[in-house]
C-alpha cells in the first residue's frame, strides 16, 4: 500500500510541475519576426523599452520570412514583422492579414572574399554584379529558404536574364539555412552572398569576407508590421499585437529604432 | 586551436560570474529534460516488459516499429508535434505551441521508444532466467512485471541516462516546437544554434563545453547512486 502512495504522490509533483511550467496570467503575445532582426540583437534592445512602457510580454519567435508567414497563417502568431512586401501585401489580400505597416528599412548588401575574384566591387549596381559573377562562375552561396533575402536575390538573378540559378550547380549553392549559418559557410568557402545589412554588422565570424557591393537604389530591404485578421483568428491577442505595432510606429518607438546601434553603425532606418 | 581555447576561457567565465541569463538557460535545459526522461521511462519501462512476458499477435510488428522509432529524427518528432499543436491543428485549442509543455511532449516522443526497446531487450534475458520460477510460483503477469523491472533496475537506471543524453543533446524538436524564445523556451541546444548563427562561435563552444560538463555531472551523479545499496547489481 504504501508503495502505491508513493506513486500517486510522485505523479502529482510531476503533473504539478509540468502545468505550473505555463504562465498564462500574464498578457503576452508571439511575434513571429525574421531572423535578420533578430540576431542583430534588435529586440533584446527594443523590446525592453516596449515591456516598460505596457508591461505586455513580448516571446519572439525567429525563423525566416517564409516560414514567418507560412506559421501566422497557421494562426500561431499574433503579429508578423517580416521583410518581404509584395508576400505581405499578399498576405493581407488573401484574408489572412487585416493590415500591413512599412515599419523600418536599411539595405541589402553584397559580401564575398577581399581579393574579390569576379571584381564586383567595381560594378555600377547589383545587376552589374550579379552579371560578372555569373561571367566568371564564382562561388555564389544562397540562402535557398524562401526567406525575405532569398526571394529579393531570385528577384536580381531574374533581372539579369542571364541564367536561371537553379540549373547549374557548378558555382551556384544553396546552404536551405538562415543567414547566419548561410555566412558561415559562406565565409569558409570564399563564395559571395547577398546579406542584408544589420545581420552582417553583428555577425562576428567575418574572417576575410568584406562589403564588396552597397547599392541603396535597388537593394533597398523594408521590413513591414502586419496585424492579423480578427475574424479570421478570433482567439489571438489582437489587443496586444494593436499595442506593439501603435508603439513601434509611433514617435516613440521610431525613434527608438533609428537609436538602434552595433558596433556604431545604425542598423534601422525609419521614413 | 585559439577559438578553442577562446571558447574554454569563455565558458570558464561565464560559469565562475554564475551569469544570469547562463543559469536560466541550463536550469531550463534539466527541467526539461528531466521531466521528458521521466514521463519517457514511467512509460518506456512497462511496455518493454509487456511486450516480453504478453503474447500477443502483431508482437514482434510492435518490436520492429519501437527498434525503428528509435532513429526518430528530431527534426521529423518537431513538425509532427508543431502540426498537432499548432492553432490550425487538432490540438490547437489547448494553446501548447511554443510552451515548455510543447518541448517536453516533443522530447518524450523522442526517447520513449528508446527507453522502450532497450528495456525490452535487457527484461527478455532477464526473462529467460526467471520464467520457469515464475511458472511453478502461479504468479501473475502484473507482478512478473514488476519483480522483473525491480531486479533490471541497475540496467533500467543506464537506460534512462541514454534516453537523457538523447533529451538534453536534441535541438531539431525543440526548436520547431518551443521556438528558443528568449527566458521562455530558450535551452542550451538552441542556444548554441543561435550563437552560431550569430557568427560568435567562441560563445557557442563555450555554451557546448558547459552542456557537455552538465551531462557528465548527471552521468556522476547516476554512478554514486549506483553505488549505493539500492542499484548495487551485487
Amino acid at each position: 500500500m504504501k508503495k502505491y502512495l508513493y506513486f500517486v504522490f510522485f505523479m502529482a509533483t510531476l503533473l504539478y510541475i509540468i502545468f505550473t511550467s505555463t504562465d498564462d496570467e500574464q498578457d503576452n503575445i508571439i511575434l513571429q519576426a525574421t531572423t535578420s532582426t533578430d540576431n542583430s540583437g534588435f529586440f533584446s534592445y527594443i523590446l525592453p523599452l516596449f515591456e516598460q512602457d505596457t508591461s505586455i510580454r513580448v516571446d519572439v519567435v525567429a525563423v525566416g520570412t517564409g516560414q514567418a508567414i507560412k506559421n501566422a497563417k497557421n494562426g500561431d502568431g499574433d503579429l508578423l514583422l517580416v521583410h518581404e512586401k509584395e508576400l505581405e501585401e499578399q498576405f493581407v489580400a488573401d484574408g489572412y492579414g487585416s493590415k500591413r505597416f512599412d515599419l523600418m528599412f536599411n539595405d541589402f548588401i553584397l559580401i564575398g572574399p577581399v581579393d574579390d575574384p569576379a571584381n564586383v566591387g567595381d560594378a555600377d549596381n547589383i545587376y552589374k554584379a550579379f552579371e560578372k559573377i555569373y561571367e566568371k562562375r564564382a562561388r555564389f552561396l544562397s540562402r535557398g529558404d524562401n526567406s525575405g533575402t532569398h526571394i529579393k536575390e531570385l528577384k536580381i538573378w531574374n533581372e539579369v536574364e542571364v541564367y536561371n540559378p537553379s540549373i547549374d550547380q557548378e558555382w551556384y549553392f544553396e546552404s536551405g539555412s538562415g543567414m547566419g549559418a548561410t555566412l558561415n559557410m559562406s565565409v569558409q568557402d570564399s563564395a559571395y552572398t547577398l546579406c542584408d545589412r544589420s545581420t552582417w554588422i553583428s555577425f562576428k565570424n567575418k574572417s576575410n569576407h568584406t562589403i564588396l557591393l552597397a547599392d541603396r537604389i535597388n537593394l533597398i530591404n523594408n521590413y513591414g508590421i502586419v496585424l492579423l485578421n480578427e475574424e479570421k483568428y478570433p482567439k489571438l491577442n489582437h489587443n496586444g499585437a494593436k499595442k506593439l505595432a501603435e508603439w513601434l510606429l509611433s514617435k516613440k518607438g521610431q525613434k527608438a529604432i533609428e537609436g538602434f546601434k552595433v558596433n556604431n553603425q545604425q542598423m534601422f532606418f525609419t521614413q | 586551436m585559439q577559438s578553442f581555447t577562446e571558447a574554454f576561457n569563455l565558458a570558464a567565465t561565464l560559469l565562475l560570474e554564475g551569469n544570469k541569463e547562463l543559469l536560466e538557460i541550463v536550469f531550463l535545459s534539466l527541467k526539461i529534460s528531466t521531466l521528458s526522461t521521466v514521463i519517457g521511462c514511467i512509460i518506456g519501462f512497462p511496455l518493454g516488459a509487456i511486450i516480453v512476458i504478453y503474447r500477443f499477435p502483431g508482437r514482434r510488428f510492435t518490436i520492429l516499429m519501437i527498434n525503428t522509432l528509435m532513429g526518430l529524427p528530431p527534426v521529423v518528432v518537431g513538425l509532427v508535434v508543431y502540426l498537432l499543436l499548432s492553432n490550425a491543428g487538432p490540438m490547437g485549442t489547448f494553446k501548447l505551441l511554443y510552451t515548455q509543455i510543447a518541448m517536453i511532449i516533443a522530447q518524450t516522443i523522442l526517447i520513449t521508444p528508446i527507453v522502450a526497446a532497450l528495456s525490452r531487450q535487457v527484461v527478455e534475458s532477464l526473462y529467460e532466467e526467471y520464467e520457469e520460477l515464475f511458472t511453478s510460483l502461479l504468479i501473475t503477469k502484473a507482478s512478473a512485471i514488476f519483480a522483473l523491472l525491480w531486479d533490471a533496475r541497475y540496467s533500467l537506471l543506464t537506460i534512462g541516462l541514454a534516453g537523457f543524453g538523447r533529451a538534453i543533446s536534441e535541438v531539431g524538436a525543440v526548436m520547431i516546437v518551443g521556438g528558443n524564445i528568449a527566458h521562455v523556451t530558450r535551452v542550451m541546444t538552441t542556444a548554441i544554434a543561435s550563437e552560431t548563427a550569430k557568427g560568435d562561435l567562441a560563445l557557442a563552444l563555450a555554451l557546448g563545453m558547459i552542456l557537455i560538463s552538465i551531462t557528465f555531472l548527471v552521468n556522476g551523479c547516476a554512478m554514486l547512486l549506483r553505488g549505493s545499496k539500492y542499484f548495487s547489481n551485487k
